[in-house]
């Protein structure tokens, strides 16, 4: 992962990766057995899509390793009229502007997923550093693109 | 299945202490052991709640450790961690062991070692519970509190000092527990006006870190008396514990804790009673949102409603229902392991007449011990031998 941090030098785009079961069901992130039991049969790319806000907050004291403050957001996704299943959510880090500062986010707002190389500092914290990813995805107001 | 009694209790000081895990764990356990007059070799089972000795002092073991200090040799040991609700589990264990009649006589102790630890320290301590997908992000028990407090406020139109009042009727009832770490009201300006940790909730609307430990001894109902008068114990009449999601953005309804509505159906039909039968209960108000969360997915009150309830004083130490009489963990403090065990123990205190100034008219009461963000539950239903 580590040679290839340079977004315009990486060789795979990023999958903000959930999973499809065999009951149509969707979960993020993906579980070995899906909802009732069902069987993944699939991946879906989160990144593909939009979603709104359902609530978010920003944390003043963060853990070894995290950013301050630490604007948290849950987004559920709109996976179009085909989809019936349970709600696809995410909780994510508020994505920064040019300048650096965290977009200002409300309950209800239109986001999209962007993705950041280092979310947290991986080993300044308890969990072991090789035990999971720390990239991942970031949420950005639509209008502000 | 044989009923099973409560005959003996402890808590320790919370708080700062010097002591460590191992120190506090025997200070509790001997107490306990005192209180309900045995000796540590009358104990067949010897449960520890505790969450993450290992974590936070480097000390793993503990059960063996409390078997040896307290000669309670060569009873049967198990460290129970189930992260907060640790103390909950325990008393599903300790009371398992005996209704299954695998033990006549079991103790269970509940602690943690804390605060040598910074407060991003222990924070991240307690977030490794949490899923990768949520870890790499930084998220934090307080930020859970801080996201579903919002989306609390806005779904049901309720005010943010009602959140406050919370921690104003809690910090009161602390005032009124020798063993409490905060024993000073809090008025709601103060709450109010104190510094933004998880936006919308302030300093004080959350538990302190502590350490701290609480003990309970247990036997079956049928012998009770003879260690005990009969007005000095107390009954386990419904118990359940109940899992919820690991991730929680993948709730249903994220204002709502499945597994309180789980462990306390469990509990309720145990128990043959409703919600409207308990007379006093201890909730898991780590954050003041809690207490709303939990009140009403026990029942006690309509979804949404919770709030109205502690604005109208319901839920007040004179009120209908009084809720975390102890303080909670609000005032009481938090010391993750002992948590569970303390509830059950203001419980008994309750029922057995030996409250003090906070005690409450009551038969029946009810603790819910509450471990991640609702990940885990365990309802304790108890009732008086009066």
């Amino acid at each position: 992962m580590s040679e290839q941090k340079s977004g315009t030098e990486r060789e795979a785009t990023p999958v903000f990766e959930a999973a499809e079961y065999d009951d149509g069901s969707i979960t993020y992130p993906p579980h070995p057995v899906g909802p009732n039991g069902s069987e993944r049969v699939g991946t879906i790319d989160l990144g593909d899509y939009e979603g709104r806000v359902i609530t978010w907050t920003t944390s003043m004291a963060t853990p070894p390793g995290v950013r301050e403050p630490n604007t948290l957001a849950i987004v559920e996704f709109d996976l179009g009229e085909g989809y019936d299943g349970p709600p696809v959510r995410a909780l994510g880090q508020v994505a920064e502007d040019a300048e650096g500062d965290t977009y200002a986010v409300d309950i209800g707002e239109r986001v999209e997923p962007v993705h950041a190389d280092e979310l947290r500092e991986p080993g300044a914290g308890i969990r072991e550093p090789e035990s999971q990813s720390w990239n991942g995805f970031r949420f950005r107001p639509v209008d502000d693109e | 299945m044989e009923r099973v009694a409560i005959i003996g209790a402890s808590m320790t000081q919370f708080g700062q202490r010097d002591a460590w895990v191992r120190e506090l764990l025997a200070e509790a356990g001997e107490a306990a052991l005192s209180d309900a007059g045995i000796d540590g070799d009358d104990v067949e089972h010897l449960y520890v709640s505790n969450m993450a000795s290992g974590e936070f002092e480097g000390q793993t073991g503990v059960p063996n450790a409390l078997a040896h200090d307290l000669d309670a040799l060569p009873a049967y040991t198990a460290r129970i961690d189930q992260t907060s609700s640790s103390g909950g589990a325990g008393v599903y264990a300790a009371w398992q062991s005996v209704a299954s009649g695998a033990s006549d006589l079991t103790m269970l102790v509940g602690g943690e070692k804390m605060t040598h630890r910074t407060t991003a320290e222990a924070t991240d301590v307690i977030a490794s519970l949490t899923h990768p997908v949520e870890y790499k992000h930084g998220v934090t028990l307080p930020s859970f509190a801080g996201l579903t407090a919002r989306l609390y406020l806005d779904t049901y139109d309720a005010p943010r000092e009602s959140l406050g009042k919370v921690a104003v009727k809690n910090h009161r009832n602390g005032v009124d527990n020798p063993h409490a770490q905060f024993r000073k009201e809090v008025d709601l300006d103060t709450v109010l006006d104190s510094p933004m940790v998880a936006d919308p909730l302030r300093l004080y609307d959350f538990c302190p870190i502590t350490d701290g430990s609480a003990a309970l001894v247990f036997c079956p109902e049928s012998v009770a008396a003879e260690y005990v008068p009969e007005d000095e114990y107390a009954v386990i009449s419904g118990i359940g514990g109940a899992t919820d999601t690991h991730v929680v953005h993948e709730r249903a309804d994220p204002t709502t804790m499945g597994g309180v509505v789980d462990s306390s159906a469990i509990a309720y039909e145990m128990a043959g009673i409703g919600p409207d039968d308990v007379d006093v209960a201890e909730l898991h108000d780590m954050f003041t949102i809690l207490e709303f969360l939990q009140s009403e997915d026990l029942g006690f009150f309509e979804k949404g409603e919770g709030w109205k309830a502690v604005e109208e004083g319901v839920t007040d130490r004179d009120g209908d229902l009084p809720i975390n009489t102890s303080g909670g963990l609000k005032s009481k403090g938090h010391p993750l392991g002992a948590s569970g065990v303390a509830q059950v123990y203001e419980i008994y205190q309750q029922l057995t007449g030996n409250a003090g100034p906070r005690q409450v008219e009551a038969d029946t009461g009810l603790a819910c011990n509450v471990g991640g963000f609702g990940n885990c539950v365990t309802t304790t239903i108890m009732e008086a031998n009066q």
